[in-house]
Formats: structure tokens, sequence, C-alpha cells
């Protein structure tokens, strides 16, 4: 019965099905993005990404969409989940994104692929299956980053 | 195409090992100290949760829930970021895992993912 919370704090929450149906939108524009190769998609969906890192996901186009449109026609039970996460998600989408435009402007195409690809692979895994990055991926490069003591 | 194609094998995999839990012998044992809490007296289900995680919130209450009604065992949350020496030596690659401990600190059984309630209460009856 003991309890011992050294868990973070409750923050903010948003209607996790919205971050859902941002990650469905998110898939079709990446998977434009690779098909067509087109620079200024993935710069549209870099734009996307930073709206969602900086100010929050519920903030996005995506976002937007969902609330005035999509939302008033769902009649499932409203879940909610913890902002942190899928912001997360936004910034490594973030950083992928950048990688990719900085592939396509220096001519590395490889490297718009790559790049492209594993955003694709992320946001169609998080829309299709529920993925949840951060728990994958932040654990992970807190030990990456910093090494072991001894 | 071929994005999709691995991502969905990922993802089928991925669907189905979350919340499994696992029958562990390991040599490690894991004392009150190590985690900053004292273990139940007959089972711990020792909790490793990040901030970036969704369903750690819904392993937690589950976990809550299912200790409310045992007098033995009891819940322990740990933040994985404040203890990252622990995360490596109990070898933790995501969140949130689930460790289950017997009374002396043994781990018999390991969730990563959102463990099902019932594949809790199986695990937690089988340690006496």
């Amino acid at each position: 019965m003991t309890q011992v919370k050294t868990q973070v704090n409750p923050s903010t929450v948003i209607d996790a099905r919205g971050a859902r149906f941002s990650a469905a939108i998110t898939t079709a524009v990446l998977a434009t993005a690779l098909a067509t190769s087109n620079l200024w998609v993935i710069v549209a969906q870099a734009i996307v990404f930073a709206i969602g890192a900086f100010r929050g996901p519920q903030f996005t186009p995506y976002a937007l969409i969902f609330k005035n449109i999509v939302k008033l026609r769902l009649k499932s039970a409203v879940v909610t989940e913890d902002v942190r996460p899928p912001q997360f998600a936004q910034s490594v989408g973030l950083l992928f994104a950048l990688a990719a435009i900085a592939g396509s402007i220096t001519g590395i195409s490889g490297l718009f692929v790559v790049a492209v690809s594993f955003a694709l692979a992320a946001a169609f895994l998080n829309a299709a299956f529920n993925f949840c990055l951060g728990c994958e991926m932040y654990l992970l490069l807190l030990r990456a980053r910093k090494p072991q003591a001894s | 195409m071929i994005v999709l194609a691995l991502a969905s094998a990922y993802g089928f995999w991925y669907q189905r090992s979350r919340g499994v839990i696992k029958a562990k012998e390991r040599a490690v044992v894991i004392t009150a100290q190590m985690i900053g809490a004292p273990l139940g007296s007959r089972a711990s289900l020792v909790q490793f949760s990040s901030a970036f995680c969704t369903p750690c919130r819904a392993t937690r209450a589950l976990l809550e829930n299912v200790v409310e009604d045992l007098e033995d065992v009891v819940h322990i949350d740990i933040d994985a970021e404040d203890h990252l020496e622990l995360v490596r030596q109990l070898n933790i690659l995501s969140t949130p895992t689930t460790l289950i401990l017997d009374s002396k600190g043994h781990e018999v059984g390991r969730a990563v993912g959102a463990p099902k309630r019932e594949q809790v209460l199986n695990a937690l009856a089988a340690i006496r």
C-alpha cells in the first residue's frame, strides 16, 4: 500500500485522439514528401513540427483541423494524455525534417531519403499502432548522453 | 512502400510485445536502498517511468489499484531520469518497465510497456 512518488508533476493534458489524428496527417504528408522528393512539402511539415515542438502539439494546423472539424463529429469518449510525450515526438520529427532539408539543399539525396523515412516510420507507427516514441527513445538518449560514471 | 512495410512489421511486434510479463531469473538482488523505498513483505512492483511516456500514467493507475487490495505487495514508481545508474544496472531500455520482485528483492518478472491487470495478478499469485 506504500506509494512512493518520485514522478514528475502533472502537466497539461490534451485529447489523445487529436494527437493520433495529427500523426495520421503527418504520415500522409511525409509519404508525399518521400514519393515526390519535394523540398517544399518537407519544409511545410518542418514548420508544423516546429509549432508542435515549441508551442505544443495542440496548436499545430493539424490539431486545429481536429479540434474544429473532426472532434465535433466524434462520439467516442474523450481520452486525454499528457502533452509532453507528443511534444517530444514533435521535436524528434523536427530534427529529422531539418536533416532532410539540409540533405536536399546540399544535394545529399541519401540524407533526405533516410531522414524522411525515419520520420515517416515514426509517424505511421504512432498513427497505426499507438507507438510511443518518447517511451522508446528518451531513456536511450539519456543513457547515451550521460556516460557511465565509472 | 518499403518504409511502411518495415514499420508495419515492427508495429505488430511492438503491439504484441508491450506489456507482456516475462519470467526472469536474475542474479541481481534489488534492495530497498537501491530504490529508496521499503520492499513489500511478499512482493513489490517496481515501475520505471519518464516524462515523455503516455502509457506510464495508465500503468501507474493500474498498479496502484492492484496493490490497494494486497497488504503484502507494494508499488514503487521510480523516475528513470533520476536513477540512471540503476537503470543501467538493471538494463532498462524504455518506459514504462515494471519489475516484479519477490520478498527478497529477486526479480522474478518484467513487463516492458503497460501490463495487463490479469497478468500482473497471475504473476503476483505465483509469488509466495
